[in-house]
């Protein structure tokens, strides 16, 4: 069991929990992530760690309601009590001195990429951040990733900020305009991070992607998030979840997520139909 | 095979005084060798195969107290008995068997517990007709042994009926911290050894709920989980802390758990790595390691989704890679969730087949079919990236291999197509690399498993122990509970020496980063 701390939508869809687990707070590197059951009749879902405090011992995840179990996360109130809280698991992102480093995030991505920001700012990287949202209000934590870049961007279909093209388009913009680039960051969804990686491979620019197929224990015992990259089957949970993202075999991951897609749908069915009868 | 084990001189003096006991030698009076003789073997009641091959619910019903004793009175009760021999922790077989003979249950099963600390469980899941059942002594004469397997189920069915657990004396409180990593039946036991002795054990278990492969492999229909909740339950009334939801060598390190004042250790952390056959399109969607797939049926209850938020794939035509217990259980959870065809493919015979007789016979009567002698070689999708068939091949049998089985070469030419939508491969795991990997000074084997001395489950490290399948690779739940018992033995040992001995090492020297 772990104690809620906080619970709170940060814009429309997307909300942060903040959870009660020391141990973990005390173990987390930027890129790690942590398993959660939202309820003893739930799915184990792996969420990104996007912060954490040692002293209160609290750890940090911003998530996007998409099924039942983001639903029912989302319904959460503080002081109340998840069953498993599992953490933190996966390999952490390499964090060394690379030059400049651009970081590109969506939806959730954009606060799973803020510890990585913030780590390889302090080991003295230049920071370009480029955030992708669909509009303006759903940007969020805008300070605290202002705070740790030196250049900032925002992708926004509805722009009164940079931008209004879609995220790689942007990035190859960037990259044109010649800055010097020694290593691209790219987490978010699935599509944004295949987008971010094709769109750097004629620039020969290293890509690293954060893979999120569908897990089930997050340790490495059941093959469920296995990935193939470079040719070769990896567990992402153990082996990731980051990678090169132009080796990764991304049709597979797309038809692989999407394997449960009829029953994710009667699931929510399921779900909205006991909770909110009309 | 049954390794016939030397039997250590305690033993044989144990065995020997329960022999002579008055009450023994009148009870063998009472009925003589040759009537004994002429009782044919006890069939174990289940459940009627097309009605159980549609749920979940427990296969065998277990043995009434008539039928018990009628087995029982199989028993010649041996000078010498070859049973005792086939089993792994030595138990003294025939002092139990005579004790449920004149109805003394509690007594009996109070003798399994001397040296089996999970009887309910092995009752159920140990090989026995490679085991006791095999050296039986009668087994010769009457092609069949006793069935010790259904009498030992018998007792410890009793026992928890009964609620009559018997709590056994804990000794003193020694002021020592042992942290037990993984809950599978290896840490359950040192788990339980090490509170009797007194000292305070705390099991760190990476899953949400504990029982290792008892809990997330092995299917309900075989062994109902409120068998193993009595048993965590029995643990945490001997004073054991469980911590869930801890992965030792990330949550912590096991150096981390050593500053934090833990005097000795036991890694149980099992084979938790499925084996892939590593062939084109085993990424396919609709393929599952067995792991995979009995994870989602037995732990995240999938097979009562949408009660339960979890999915699984509820296959028509399945296919299961491999003949041993993994295998079994897989392709029978697939008939119960449904499957027209639930099948076995497997590269030997029927005789090769490493999975428990029972298990075997079992399925046939539910409808599983086998392929024998076939092997997968490419798996074949449909436009949405799902399975829809495989290329075999078929096998036949040339000289034996080191295992001693005779291997499978294949037939060239014999290529065939089996339409499947749903595949499970079952062809072994590896040992869970997790503690190796953030453990630098752990010696570590060939194929990833931890390195111990076999007399004393020490690993390479001072006051670490390990034992079940993380250093044998797959294998049974008896060899694992026959490890930790060891090994407790030896930790016990080892910190009563230690009692006045060094500090650790500091803090800070190693193993950080
Ligand atoms: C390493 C990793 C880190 C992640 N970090 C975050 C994060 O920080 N914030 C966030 O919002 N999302 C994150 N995700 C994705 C998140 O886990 C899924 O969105 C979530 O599981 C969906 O569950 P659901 O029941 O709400 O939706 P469902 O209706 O079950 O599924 C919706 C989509 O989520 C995917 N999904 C379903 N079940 C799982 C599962 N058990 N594991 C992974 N993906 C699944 C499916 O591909 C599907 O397309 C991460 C995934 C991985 C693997
Ligand atoms: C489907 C199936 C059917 C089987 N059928 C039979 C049978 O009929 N008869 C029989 O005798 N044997 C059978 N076996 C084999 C038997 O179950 C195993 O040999 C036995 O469970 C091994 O016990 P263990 O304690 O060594 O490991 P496990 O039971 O594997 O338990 C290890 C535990 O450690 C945990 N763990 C792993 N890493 C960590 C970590 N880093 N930190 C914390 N916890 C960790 C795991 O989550 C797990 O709970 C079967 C196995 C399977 C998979
Ligand atoms: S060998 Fe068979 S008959 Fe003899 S004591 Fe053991 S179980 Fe009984
Ligand atoms: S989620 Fe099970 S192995 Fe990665």
């Amino acid at each position: 069991m772990a104690k809620i701390l906080q619970r709170e939508r940060l814009v429309p869809n997307i909300h942060l929990i903040e959870v009660h687990a020391p141990e973990i707070a005390q173990k987390s590197k930027p890129g790690q992530f942590v398993i959660i059951m939202p309820d003893e009749k739930g799915e184990r879902i792996p969420l990104t760690i996007a912060d954490w405090d040692k002293e209160k011992g609290s750890v940090t995840s911003v998530f996007m309601v998409v099924g039942t179990s983001t639903h029912k996360l989302s319904l959460v109130e503080a002081e109340s009590e998840v069953p498993v809280f599992v953490g933190p698991l996966g390999k952490p992102s390499e964090i060394k001195k690379y030059g400049t480093v651009l970081l590109a995030g969506g939806c959730f991505g954009i606060a799973a990429i803020y510890p990585i920001a913030r780590a390889l700012k302090e080991k003295g990287n230049k920071i370009i951040t480029l955030l992708d949202v669909k509009a303006n209000y759903l940007l969020y934590w805008e300070e605290r990733l202002r705070a740790v870049s030196d250049q900032f961007f925002v992708s926004s279909r509805d722009s009164y900020y940079n931008c209004k093209d879609y995220i790689p388009k942007t990035l190859q913009n960037i990259i044109k305009k010649g800055s010097k680039i020694n290593r691209v960051i790219s987490i978010g969804c699935t599509y944004l991070m295949y987008t971010c990686s094709e769109a750097t491979k004629p620039y020969g620019i290293e890509t690293s992607v954060s893979l999120n197929p569908i897990m089930v224990d997050g340790t490495g015992m059941c093959g469920a998030c296995r990935v193939t990259v470079d040719g070769r089957t990896k567990f992402a949970c153990v082996d990731g979840p980051d990678f090169n993202g132009h080796l990764v075999d991304w049709e597979e991951l797309f038809s692989r997520r999407k394997s449960y897609f009829d029953d994710e749908i009667q699931s929510l069915c399921h779900w909205e139909k006991n909770n909110f009868p009309r | 095979m049954a390794e016939k084990k030397e039997m250590s001189p305690e033993l044989k003096e144990t065995l020997r005084a329960g022999f002579n006991k008055e009450w023994r030698k009148e009870l063998r009076k009472s009925i003589p060798a040759k009537e004994r003789m002429k009782i044919s073997s006890q069939k174990m009641p289940e459940r009627e195969p097309e009605e159980r091959n549609k749920d979940f619910n427990e296969v065998n019903i277990g043995l009434d107290a008539k039928l018990a004793k009628k087995e029982a009175q199989r028993c010649l009760d041996c000078a010498n008995p070859g049973c005792v021999m086939g089993c792994p922790v030595g138990i003294d077989i025939p002092t139990f068997i005579k004790l449920i003979e004149i109805g003394d249950y509690v007594q009996s099963v109070r003798k399994i517990r001397e040296t089996n600390s999970l009887p309910a469980i092995c009752g159920r899941v140990c090989p026995q007709e490679v085991q006791c059942e095999e050296t039986c002594n009668i087994k010769k004469a009457k092609g069949e042994g006793v069935k010790i397997g259904n009498l030992e189920r018998f007792v410890s069915d009793y026992e928890s009926l009964k609620g009559d657990v018997y709590i056994p004396q804990i000794q003193p409180a020694t002021g020592k911290k042992v942290a037990v990593i993984g809950a599978g039946p290896a840490g359950l036991t040192v788990a339980g050894e090490m509170a009797r002795n007194g000292h305070k054990v705390t099991i760190f278990e990476a899953l949400h709920i504990s029982g290792g492969v008892l809990v997330y492999g092995i299917p309900e229909f075989r062994l109902p989980k409120s068998i193993l909740k009595s048993e965590v339950e029995y643990l945490e009334k001997l004073g054991v802390e469980l911590r869930e939801n801890f992965v030792v060598g990330l949550t912590a390190t096991l150096e981390d758990l050593k500053n934090d004042g833990y005097d000795a250790f036991f890694i149980g952390t099992g084979a938790g790595l499925p084996n892939f056959m590593r062939i084109p399109g085993e990424n396919l969607v609709g393929i599952y390691s067995a792991n995979e797939y009995l994870t989602r049926v037995n732990l995240m209850k999938a097979y009562e989704f949408p009660d339960y938020d979890t999915p699984v794939f509820l296959g028509k035509r399945v296919a299961v890679i491999g003949g041993g217990n993994v295998a079994m259980d897989s392709v029978r959870t697939a008939k119960r969730l449904g499957a027209e065809l639930a099948a076995i493919v497997y590269r030997r015979s029927r005789v090769e087949m490493p999975a428990r007789v029972e298990e075997v016979h079992h399925g046939e009567e539910e409808g599983i079919e086998f392929h024998f002698l076939t092997t997968p070689i490419r798996y074949i999708a449909d436009e949405k990236g799902r399975v829809k068939a495989m290329e075999c091949l078929r096998m036949k049998l040339g000289e034996p291999d080191s295992s001693g089985r005779r291997r499978p070469v294949p037939i060239e030419g014999s290529e065939f197509i089996m339409e499947v939508d749903m595949v499970v491969v079952a062809i072994g795991q590896s040992p869970n690399p997790l503690i190796p990997q953030t453990t630098p000074q752990l010696n570590v084997g060939k194929w990833g498993n931890v390195e111990v001395d076999w007399d004393t489950m020490a690993t390479s490290i001072e006051g670490v122990y390990a034992g079940g399948d993380i250093i044998r690779g797959g294998a049974t739940v008896i060899l694992a509970m026959g490890d930790a018992r060891i090994a407790a033995a030896e930790m016990h040992k080892y910190l009563s020496e230690k009692k006045k001995k060094r500090k650790v090492p500091s803090a800070e020297s190693k193993n950080k980063g």
